[in-house]
């Protein structure tokens, strides 16, 4: 069962384009697979150090930009010095930098609040992700500002012999997603299984006791921020080349505050949680806009959060595999019962059939 | 057993003092102690023992004098930088990390035992499966060195009391320290469970590791120790092996007050 269970998710996920007639479904199944990347990376941080990043949105942003702005090319003047021109560069060079880019800012996030837990670090990231906002806004030069940038070309990709093929067709991104999905999936999972990850929860958990068998937590506290924060700028990416327009809007605190709520629901510190939270908080909207407006969008979100951590405080797959686990073991000790019952019985009418002799 | 005199100190405090706003926790504090011996650090209430712990392992800074551990100045050091010098500590309440398994807890503890890279994680090489193999068997070594290898699939949390006071001891000697600082081992265990746990401090020292020991339990301390230091506000009182300390007059005062000098008699 645990062995085939990958195999089948796998299939399923690989399969869906080929019976999913729906243009609109599976556009949805891209953005919600876009923002899955980014809540398991929002996860990583969460669920393993325990530290939330009420600015996860930034690194998202930043990959972003910084994925279409590599992709476009640019040409600015910084502080009137230097001149800078950027001749436009393929879109998975694009993705590349984002990537970097996005992890060189975790990097600086987690350094600078190396000594800072909870609620300042807290702060820290909300501050960063409105700096970055700001900075998006304002630098018309590079970011166009409240203009967007548009046109943000697709992905290409170079077949030898065939030249290059533009991703316009969803089916096709829907399978650049879930690649770089697994890819995500596979990197967390190899952390978290290790020396580091067990590290990192050492953190979440009690940290004067880390200390003193000797784990450097701030390291890992580091090392978690810049993989989260690279994953996140990897999900921007994806994002900017799907929808082709970016503006500051994309550093939305709703955009964070959803990514909170796939982890949390799904189950924070768990590998499927932010997969599980991710596809229902995906497609809740398609369900619920054809009655209620935007704004009552979100009430519902809200209140079907609270209604979820209300009945399943850990989050679903935490509360699901412990319901299995009962399960099972409810079973194996029937099983048992149910192998000893004839031995037991058998031994009592020998002990009878004994005595009467 | 090695015993105090004559070989040489592994860890020295030299006029030590630290200051909590206007309290004096710690007040020119200097002690050594010698490789392998056990040293049972004891006082009333508030003398300053966890205090010293907590300066010794870096928790907190002495704002005067110096703490030297095998000719290295701890001063300005991190917890986890002393932990990596072999001074390993335990703490007064239960600390355990509860939501993980036994087996888990004793992995962590086992930390900076790994050798495996960040790139052999993520690669999953070879190399990472190998070097988690060699520290599950070290994890499975230190369980049942304390004997909760019966316990290895539980979580740490659901442990009784005294089991997870075994734990606390396994966390710390999975960082595979010279040098163990104990702070209240024993304190809510049973007799019997004591009694196991004297065995245990006794078969730790005869693996070459020097044990610092804080405790109410005067029984266990006076009958594991090697040496006693005697602190009482912030200063010590007497130091010197168990026998003498229960005689002398001071100690006896400190902990039962100036009418107390009929327990000295016994």
């Amino acid at each position: 069962m645990r062995r085939i269970a990958p195999a089948f998710w796998l299939i399923l996920f690989l399969s869906i384009p080929l019976w999913l007639r729906d243009p609109y479904f599976l556009h949805v199944l891209i953005v919600t697979g876009i923002f899955i990347i980014a809540a398991m990376s929002l996860n990583l941080l969460l669920g393993y150090t325990g530290q939330l990043s009420l600015g996860h949105v930034a690194f998202f942003g930043i990959g972003a930009y910084a994925s279409s702005l590599t992709t476009i090319g640019f040409d600015i003047d910084v502080l009137g010095l230097v001149r800078i021109v950027h001749k436009p560069w393929p879109a998975l060079a694009g993705l590349i930098v984002a990537t970097a880019l996005a992890g060189m800012c975790g990097y600086l996030i987690g350094t600078l609040s190396f000594k800072i837990r909870g609620a300042y670090f807290i702060i820290v990231t909300l501050s960063f992700a409105e700096v970055t906002r700001l900075v998006a806004l304002n630098w018309v030069e590079l970011t166009q500002g409240p203009m967007a940038i548009n046109n943000i070309p697709p992905f290409t990709v170079g077949l030898p012999g065939l030249g290059y093929i533009a991703l316009w067709n969803k089916a096709y991104y829907y399978y650049l997603v879930l690649l770089v999905a697994i890819a995500a999936y596979v990197l967390i999972a190899r952390l978290v299984g290790s020396r580091i990850g067990r590290a990192m929860v050492a953190l979440k958990e009690n940290e004067p006791l880390a200390l003193s068998v000797g784990i450097d937590v701030t390291r890992y506290l580091v090392l978690g921020a810049v993989v989260s924060a690279a994953l996140a700028g990897a999900a921007g990416s994806l994002y900017a080349h799907y929808i082709k327009v970016i503006d500051p809007d994309i550093f939305q605190f709703m955009y964070t505050v959803t990514m909170i709520i796939m982890v949390i629901t799904g189950g924070k510190g768990t590998l499927s949680g932010p997969i599980v939270g991710g596809l229902i908080f995906g497609f809740l909207p398609v369900a619920v806009r054809s009655f209620a407006s935007p704004e009552a969008q979100w009430i519902i979100y809200g209140l079907l959060m609270i209604m979820i951590i209300f009945v399943l405080p850990q989050g679903i797959v935490p509360a699901l595999s412990q319901w299995m686990e009962s399960r099972s073991s409810a079973s194996r000790t029937s099983a048992w019962a149910a192998a000893a019952g004839p031995a037991v019985s058998r031994t009592g009418s020998e002990r009878e059939h004994g005595e009467r002799q | 057993m090695s015993t105090a005199n004559g070989s040489k100190p592994v860890l020295t405090l030299e006029h030590v003092s630290v200051s909590f706003g206007g309290l004096r926790a710690i007040a020119d504090v200097s002690f050594s102690i010698h490789d392998g011996e056990i040293v049972g650090l004891i006082g009333p209430n508030g003398a300053g023992k966890t205090t010293a712990f907590n300066l010794i392992t870096g928790f907190l800074r002495p704002s005067e004098g110096r703490i030297l551990y095998r000719e290295v100045d701890l001063n300005r050091r991190k917890p986890h930088e002393i932990a990596a010098l072999g001074l390993v500590r335990t703490f007064q309440r239960t600390s355990v990390f509860a939501n993980r398994t036994v087996f888990a807890n004793a992995l962590t503890g086992l930390h900076r035992q790994g050798r495996s890279r960040l790139w052999d994680t993520i690669l999953a090489l070879p190399r990472e499966s190998a070097a988690e193999k060699e520290l599950a068997a070290q994890a499975w070594e230190i369980l049942r060195m304390v004997g909760l290898d019966a316990r290895a699939a539980d979580s740490a949390g659901s442990l009784p009391y005294g089991e997870q006071r075994l734990m606390g001891v396994a966390l710390a000697l999975a960082a595979k320290p010279t040098m163990l600082l104990l702070d209240e081992p024993v304190s809510g265990m049973n007799p019997s469970e004591t009694a196991r746990f004297m065995q245990l401090i006794k078969a730790i020292q005869a693996q070459g590791i020097t044990i610092l020991l804080v405790e109410h339990d005067m029984r266990m301390v006076m009958g594991v120790s090697d040496r006693v230091v005697v602190l009482n506000h912030g200063q010590v009182i007497a130091e010197g092996p168990p026998a003498s300390i229960q005689q002398n007059a001071e100690v006896v005062r400190a902990y039962l007050g100036r009418r107390g000098t009929r327990a000295g008699d016994s």
